[in-house]
């Protein structure tokens, strides 16, 4: 009962911290925030299925991008406004997250590792060949005029920071409340344990299928809310960097910790802002300090916390 | 385009220079009585915050670490002549990793950190259309050294300008007629196939039609290809000129593999320098590009008599007359582009200039950025004239094309602005601040 008394006043406390960062906290940082916010949703959608369910994709990147270009191509093109677009996305992203879903679950382990990253690729591919309508490499502008919902400019920094934070709200509150469910413990046993879950009689498979689906789709919402609120959508955020990435901020922040996403994402985010302004060899530094984490935290920000003070973090 | 009005004679117009040799001469005399120094140092001894967005690691890092050598000199060129509007530059460099997401992150970082008057630099187009919303947004003049079309194509805002290197979509169109009427009229393309391709591929299509000439071909090669000799079968044998636009890490194997190939008897070969930026002609395996031809925004070899001010600016940024630093013959820079920050930073202290007085200087940098229409060849200019179209916030300029040989790079050919226009398709002075 403490414990639960505890989770929810951690994750209000996290909610109502971000909401008064915005007052005291300076335009510049206000900016980082935002996109903090908005990527860490990319972050939670990838460790939903890494470390919560333990499958390893180096294809997260496919996700992201099919949310991006699900709203971009709707609005750039199709001239949808926001609401449509932004459902058009999470439906593509859907789509495309079964897709994978049923044709990479067949495969587990390094084998996993190795379908999704083609996927991905596959992906990548896919939208520099039809560059007439996604401009490829180069990418395209979402105009500043389109970005509005309700009458609200989306690129007034109050306003994209609120919708930043209502992105990540939901997606953490989601997240929180998924990994309590049976649904969310069971994913818990096949992550530690596959054949003994599936011995004790749950459907292993459809458990992953599902974590899957709900990582890619929470991964598409970060993509479209990205090219939503900072105007852009282009391939580079189709390419393999963008797969390691959220890997990356996972296993910084914590895996297998609703706080770990947002922890490891600004810390990273952070880390190379604040290093480039020191030296030219800011991503030695990144690695450095990713190399220190690894060998003295390894479970992460989140994950240390959690062994040495909170054991009730979840 | 209109050819009227306001004019920059290296930057300034007739009446503006002779206010400013007066001021000028009024200040010297000032500055050099004690007590009054800081009167003449423009309207803030605050100095004149740069953000210069610069391709320090990522793909375009050749690029990047000459854009920067660029900029130093000029800046400590601008500086020793008194500033921007009596105001020092300071330059702040940001890497922005040849990234578009890290390139907008870094554009927030000028406009609300550093407090930025203006941001300008980078070169590749993806950064460039990824930054430019928030630079819009954050309502920062955002000068861009990229060559895209992405500003005059209407994508852009109007806080985002490219005042000093013109686009590829005027460059390739001007490479038509000569290609037409010197080289051949049978024309295979090979592209990469991505968005800077395709650019190649249409703008030169069209324009190479318009002229008489047929495009046999038009190759494709895929992103990350590193074998291109199965490609070559597919170029028609009566191909006269192949027109080639590889870039990136493969292109010496694209060139040795295309060498193997034809064995010396090929068709003339015409190519863009952006394949060759920062890399010795000379190179082992290159040896097959004897006689063929290559665009350049400024010849990378000094050519006698040609660019005024080339052996001065070439003075200034370090490079010898082989296009190499002058600290190291291997260290060979990227001299068809760089030019561009020169410029560019010479075109932002004159604009400066014009707006002086104005209670929202960036919006007056830019009104009176789209004011410029004649930029004059000079050592601000060394590039050469130039005509800025304020509606599209593109400039237009001579485009040169060199010949291999014997090892170096020969001009033959210089296009007029003219053969560089194209109908505008945009007006950014339509659009509110």
């Amino acid at each position: 009962m403490r414990q639960n008394s505890n989770v929810v006043a951690l994750h209000a406390g996290i909610l109502a911290s971000l909401l008064i960062l915005f007052f005291i906290t300076s335009a510049y940082h206000n900016g980082n925030l935002a996109r903090i916010m908005v990527l860490a949703v990319f972050a939670m959608g990838y460790n939903f299925l890494f470390g919560y369910t333990g499958l390893l994709s180096l294809g997260h990147a496919l996700f992201f991008s099919a949310g991006m270009y699900g709203l971009g191509i709707s609005m750039h093109h199709l001239e949808l406004s926001v609401l449509p677009a932004f459902a058009v996305a999470l439906l593509f992203t859907a789509m495309v997250s079964a897709a994978i879903g049923f044709l990479a679950l067949r495969t587990t382990g390094v084998a996993f590792m190795i379908v999704t990253l083609m996927f991905a690729q596959a992906g990548y591919l896919t939208i520099l060949l039809f560059g007439k309508y996604t401009r490829g490499d180069e990418g395209f502008v979402i105009q500043q005029a389109e970005r509005t919902l309700f009458g609200l400019d989306l690129t007034d920094p109050s306003i994209r920071y609120f919708a930043a934070f209502a992105l990540f709200a939901a997606s953490y509150l989601f997240i929180a409340w998924a990994v309590r469910t049976s649904f969310g413990r069971c994913l818990v046993a096949i992550r530690e344990n596959e054949a003994r879950a599936r011995m004790l009689g749950y459907d292993t498979a459809r458990h992953k299928f599902l974590a899957l689906l709900a990582s890619g789709v929470l991964s598409g919402v970060s993509g479209a809310g990205y090219a939503l609120l900072f105007g852009y959508a282009g391939a580079t955020f189709a390419s393999v960097q963008y797969s390691i990435l959220p890997l990356l901020w996972v296993l910084l922040g914590g895996s297998g910790t609703t706080l770990g996403p947002l922890i490891g994402t600004a810390f990273a985010f952070y880390l190379v802002d604040i290093s480039s302004e020191f030296t030219s060899a800011y991503l030695l530094v990144v690695g450095a300090a990713i190399v220190f984490l690894t060998l003295f935290f390894p479970q992460g920000l989140a994950g240390e916390i959690r062994r040495r003070i909170a054991p009730w973090l979840p | 385009m209109k050819k009227d009005s306001t004019k920059l004679l290296s930057g300034v117009s007739r009446r503006l220079a002779l206010k400013s040799i007066g001021a000028l001469g009024g200040a010297a005399a000032f500055s050099s009585i004690p007590g009054f120094t800081g009167m003449v140092h423009g309207q803030t001894d605050e100095p004149f915050r740069l953000g210069f967005q610069v391709h320090r690691t990522g793909i375009g890092a050749a690029y990047g670490r000459w854009y920067e050598r660029t900029t130093n000199a000029a800046v400590a060129r601008i500086n020793s002549q008194g500033g921007i509007d009596g105001r020092p530059i300071e330059i702040i460099a940001e890497d922005d990793g040849t990234d578009p997401k890290r390139g907008a992150e870094v554009v927030e970082k000028f406009a609300t950190q550093h407090n930025c008057d203006a941001a300008f630099g980078t070169l590749f187009s993806h950064v460039v259309i990824g930054s430019a919303p928030r630079a819009g947004e954050l309502k920062l003049p955002y000068l861009v050294v990229s060559e895209g079309h992405h500003v005059a194509s209407g994508i852009l805002n109007r806080y985002t300008l490219q005042p000093c290197i013109t686009d590829v979509k005027s460059q390739v169109q001007a490479m038509a007629p000569y290609v037409h009427d010197n080289l051949g009229k049978k024309v295979t393309m090979i592209y990469p196939d991505f968005a800077f391709g395709h650019d190649h591929r249409d703008y030169f299509s069209e324009a190479f039609a318009r002229r008489g000439g047929t495009i046999l071909e038009q190759i494709a090669i895929p992103p990350a290809e590193t074998a291109f000799t199965r490609y070559f079968p597919k170029i028609p044998r009566d191909t006269e000129v192949l027109y080639h636009v590889m870039v990136g890490p493969a292109v010496l194997t694209f060139v040795k593999e295309l060498g193997e190939f034809f064995g010396g008897s090929g068709p003339a070969l015409f190519g863009f320098i952006d394949s060759l930026e920062a890399v010795d002609i000379n190179s082992p395996g290159l040896e097959f590009l004897d006689g063929s031809y290559f665009w350049e925004g400024m010849p990378r070899y000094q050519q006698q008599g040609m660019l005024a001010y080339d052996a001065e600016y070439r003075d200034a940024v370090g490079v010898d007359a082989n296009g190499a630093s002058v600290s190291d013959a291997r260290d060979v820079s990227t001299y068809a582009h760089m030019f561009g920050c020169w410029e560019t930073l010479h075109f932002i202290r004159d604009i400066v200039s014009r707006a002086q007085g104005s209670s929202n200087m960036k919006q007056a940098m830019i009104e009176a950025a789209e004011s410029v229409t004649d930029i004059t060849e000079s050592i601000e200019h060394p590039q050469g004239n130039k005509l800025f179209n304020g509606k599209t916030h593109q400039v237009f300029g001579h485009q040169y094309i060199t010949r291999v040989n014997g090892g170096r790079l020969d001009a033959v050919h210089t296009t007029s602005i003219e053969d560089t226009f194209y109908p505008d398709e945009v007006d950014y002075t339509q659009q509110e601040f």
